[in-house]
């Protein structure tokens, strides 16, 4: 898997790129989380839509973030337009508390015109 | 209808075989014409069932994951089993969102996930003995073709 990076303000933008399961999400958490308290950001996207495979495990990182962002304040939303993982971001429930959109533009405007 | 088929597979316990295991099992399956949805649900169970192997059955320590599957008409079936050290409470590790090892970030989904993507679940555990995990699918590709 690879994961691209992007501070853009508070926000810090994560891009998956590959297949996200039990063996890829540990060194992602490392990467993200880092990055997030190194540089004292609140906000994160996670940009899915290069994702070709992801499980339960992605469920377990992107909770995890979810509740780091919670912490600080922050808001934390996912960019996808991939239907399967929307499939399993929905059986999870996740999307009930975190917003999907299907660009980084949405995203980013979609928190500012809240 | 395709022939009855039946493939073994066995794998160190190791996080790398998680990937491996489950495009095995999905270039198997792709004889039965799946869809892409369908082809994605067998890959995500079997990541599940594998992932569960090495976090819980074995606890990272090193031990075989055998993963056989069977397909048979428009049916697949897909085992997966461990010796490691099996689960206490097979009722309460399948509720959702529960997880023995929630420092390590775990959703507490995987059952979940088998349950909704597959037909088919049965879950057979021995404390000290292991695990079997037996879970089973039916494509609907072939018989709308058919």
């Amino acid at each position: 898997m690879r994961l691209s990076t992007n501070i853009v303000k508070d926000y810090l933008i994560v891009a998956f790129e590959g297949e996200l399961d039990h063996h890829t999400t540990e060194e992602a958490r490392m990467k993200i989380d880092s990055l997030y308290y190194d540089n004292n950001l609140s906000n994160m996207i996670l940009d899915l839509r290069k994702l070709n495979f992801m499980d339960s495990s992605g469920i377990g990182l992107i909770m995890g973030r979810y509740r780091n962002c919670k912490e600080r304040q922050g808001d934390i939303s996912i960019v996808n337009t991939n239907p399967s993982v929307e499939r399993i971001l929905r059986m999870s429930g996740l999307l009930k508390i975190i917003n999907m959109y299907s660009n980084i533009e949405e995203a980013i405007d979609g928190k500012r015109g809240e | 209808m395709v022939e009855k088929n039946h493939m073994r597979l066995e794998i160190l316990s190791k996080s790398t075989n998680e990937s491996f295991a489950r495009v095995v099992v999905a270039a198997f399956a792709s004889q039965l014409d799946p869809t892409i949805e369908e082809l994605s649900d067998i890959k995500t169970a079997v990541s599940e069932a594998v992932t569960n192997a090495i976090i819980h059955g074995y606890e990272y320590n090193e031990g075989i994951v055998i993963i056989e599957s069977t397909i048979e008409g428009n049916r697949i079936e897909i085992v997966v089993e461990d010796k490691g050290k099996g689960i206490d409470d097979i009722k309460k590790a399948m509720e959702p969102f529960y997880t023995s090892k929630p420092d390590l970030e775990r959703s507490g989904m995987g059952f979940t996930v088998m349950e909704t993507f597959m037909d088919e679940l049965i879950v057979e555990s021995q404390l000290g003995n292991g695990t079997r995990v037996k879970m089973a699918k039916v494509f609907h590709s072939l018989v709308d073709k058919e």
